[in-house]
């Protein structure tokens, strides 16, 4: 669908957090790319790292306790790890926009949302105060929210969950970024406003021809914009996949497992809801094994042994499994060097 | 905002009034007599006298009605007439100090100066050097500059100034002979040389109570920074790209400076009740030693009107800090 030049490229990511208890490896070698108008759709179980690898990406990990152990960032083709704070910020909230999770505190509770719009305006783009204000009542009116000018000097309070999710999403779109990181950018909102942000979301994409990743745990909405899905587990990328291949076709186990928990409108009416059974993994160590294995229902000896790294099963469509589940057979025993 | 004010204004008449009565009530049941001081030779009806010539002699409410009526009536007219020449107050009776005869407000008018530019100074010298050092503390946090931030504030906020007033006049005093031990109320200002005395004999005491406003503002500062420090809404200015000092200067420390605000606030009372102890060890006569002058000698119309006094800024400042929560965070609404 999209392919225009990579703009993120991310390698071999790993993010560890140091904490009494000892070390937490949050993200373990993620590597990932994007390309100009394409949308990454990333899922995966709470836990799983999805937040901490964007947020790595930006260099917003609290640090200490975060550390950011080993990999590249290259936004553009240049590694965001190790250019510099000043490029950092020039960067962020100009070239790349980032939607948080939690909408009621994620905005300064004592700033009006004109402000906290026209932030990132003047500071990179340099508009005044007129203009940044201007462009800021159309930021607001984009993303639906009504009477945006006089809005403009109300206080985050003053608004409800579903609507300070827009004021961040106005935010983020504010500099008409390359890359946009939304991280459960909808959950917070009723269905019609959902449908209205994706719309939005889609239109920006083919107009601007911004890049998207968009975390989520509402698979549907996955299917219905993702171009790729990207599927964590653990702190690792167990799956990659084109959005039809991944539904229709899901190669991992974790990933079956995961749609299998969506409840079908169309089929039978399930009796109970299915849910994975046990629990992720504590991450104290870097997996030596496969992370998913004690939970998978196919796991054989070999899973134990070794950590099975990405490979191709069919065109862009990559699993970390020894495993391939499409033909439910096991795999040739990998070289695991790598892993 | 106004109405709310005002509202608390009003308000706050009752509560003084209610304030004033268990003020009084107090100081009767309290034991003493004002005239127990006096020498032993004094035969008893001449000290019946004396006690019934300080109004002591009409019942408890007459008493109360009529200091009421003094303070609220009397003293501001006859501040009124002391300001514009006029002659409303013109013969109705003042408070009187048991002690010394005079009336109460000449000798807090004499005193407040001493108080204000003693303790107010230390207090104001104590929150500015308090809000940047609980700033740099908390943004590097356990950097050597926090630990040792931490280890002042514990022994300035844990040392009694007794201590650390007789420590400074030891050294720096004693030994070193910089600074005198002892504050002379009666200089007078008039050139650059008194200026230098006068600076000279405030650095003692206003040092020792600077440091323990310090400390104990600083550890606020530090707090509630940090508290901010670690909110959501810091990553999201960091997101857009701000620099540190936006993020710190702007988003952090709007922040954090509400509770600060009103703590700082909250304190000022304090001030005007001078600092007792201190004052007495450095031997500035401010508001401070009046009080336990006036205690020891059970100069009740003293006591009562400085107490009440102390009990009007405490109220008044109350409002004053509420009112200032609810401009510096907007999602405060009072009404
Ligand atoms: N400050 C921290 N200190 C220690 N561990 C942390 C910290 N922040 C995150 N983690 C750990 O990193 C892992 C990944 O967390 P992350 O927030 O990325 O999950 P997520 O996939 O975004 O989950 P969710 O869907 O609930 O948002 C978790 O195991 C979490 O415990
Ligand atoms: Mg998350």
């Amino acid at each position: 669908m999209a392919d225009g030049p990579t703009v993120l490229d991310v390698r071999d990511l790993k993010v560890v957090f140091a904490t009494r208890a000892g070390e937490i490896h949050a993200v373990n070698r993620v590597s990932f790319d994007l390309k100009a108008g394409e949308l990454l759709g990333v899922v995966g179980e709470s836990g799983s790292g999805k937040s901490v690898t964007m947020m790595a990406l930006l260099g917003l990990l609290p640090s200490p306790p975060a550390e950011i152990r080993s990999g590249q960032v290259l936004f553009e083709g240049e590694d965001l790890v190790t250019c510099g704070a000043r490029r950092l910020k020039a960067i962020r909230g100009h070239r790349i926009g980032f939607v948080f999770q939690d909408p009621m505190t994620s905005l300064n509770p004592v700033f009006t949302v004109g402000f906290q719009i026209m932030e990132p305006l003047r500071r990179h783009l340099g508009l005044d105060k007129a203009r940044a204000r201007r462009r800021a009542a159309e930021l607001l009116d984009l993303v639906g929210i009504p009477d945006a000018s006089r809005r403009l000097g109300d206080y985050p309070h003053q608004f409800s969950g579903g609507m300070r999710q827009r004021v961040m999403i106005a935010i983020a779109l504010a500099c008409e970024p390359r890359l946009l990181i939304a991280d459960e950018p909808t959950t917070a909102l009723d269905v019609t406003i959902q449908a209205q942000i994706l719309e939005l979301v889609r239109d920006l994409r083919r107009s601007l021809g911004m890049a998207i990743v968009w975390i989520t745990h509402d698979l549907g909405v996955i299917a219905g914009i993702a171009d790729r899905v990207m599927v964590m587990y653990a702190g690792q990328v167990v799956e990659m996949a084109p959005v039809r291949d991944l539904f229709a076709d899901p190669r991992h186990p974790y990933t079956r497992a995961l749609l299998a928990t969506v409840p079908s409108v169309r089929g039978p009416r399930a009796d109970k809801l299915q849910a994975i059974d046990g629990q992720p993994p504590l991450l104290l160590a870097h997996p030596a094994a496969c992370s998913f294995a004690p939970r998978c229902a196919h796991a054989a000896g070999s899973c134990a042994v070794a950590n099975p790294p990405r490979r191709p099963v069919m065109p862009a469509h990559e699993v970390a499994c020894v495993f391939d589940m499409a033909r439910a057979r096991p795999a040739p025993v990998l070289d695991v060097a790598h892993g | 905002m106004l109405t709310f004010t005002l509202r608390r204004l009003l308000l706050s008449i009752p509560t003084l009034l209610a304030i004033s009565l268990v003020i009084f009530l107090i100081l009767e049941l309290a034991p003493g007599d004002p005239v127990a001081s006096m020498p032993l030779t004094i035969p008893p009806e001449v000290r019946e006298k004396i006690r019934e010539s300080l109004g002591l002699g009409a019942p408890f409410h007459v008493r109360y009605l009529l200091w009421l009526k003094a303070f609220f009536v009397t003293e501001p007219l006859h501040a009124l007439d002391a300001l514009l020449g006029t002659d409303f107050a013109a013969g109705s009776q003042r408070i009187l100090s048991f002690q010394s005869r005079s009336p109460v407000f000449d000798i807090i008018a004499e005193r407040l100066p001493q108080t204000l530019t003693v303790v107010g100074m230390a207090y104001l010298i104590g929150v500015l050097i308090a809000v940047p050092i609980g700033i740099i503390s908390a943004y590097r946090q356990y950097s050597w500059f926090d630990q040792i931030g931490t280890l002042i504030a514990m022994l300035g906020y844990s040392v009694p100034t007794f201590f650390t007033g007789v420590l400074l006049i030891v050294v720096f005093s004693v030994h070193l002979g910089w600074f005198p031990s002892i504050y002379d109320t009666t200089l007078v200002v008039d050139s650059w040389d008194s200026f230098l005395l006068q600076v000279r004999q405030m650095t003692l005491p206003v040092a020792v109570l600077a440091l323990y406003n310090a400390a104990q503002i600083s550890r606020f500062m530090r707090a509630s920074m940090l508290d901010n420090l670690h909110q959501d809404y810091v990553r999201t200015a960091r997101a857009k790209g701000m620099g540190e000092r936006v993020v710190v200067f702007v988003h952090v420390l709007r922040n954090s400076m509400i509770p600060v605000v009103t703590v700082v606030a909250l304190g000022v009372p304090g001030v005007f009740g001078g600092a007792i102890i201190t004052e007495q060890v450095f031997k500035v006569n401010g508001l401070g030693q009046l009080l336990i002058t006036a205690i020891y000698g059970n100069d009740v119309p003293m006591v009562q009107t400085l107490t009440f006094i102390f009990a009007i800024l405490i109220v008044l400042f109350n409002l004053v800090a509420d009112v200032l929560y609810g401009l510096l965070d907007p999602r405060i609404r009072y009404d």
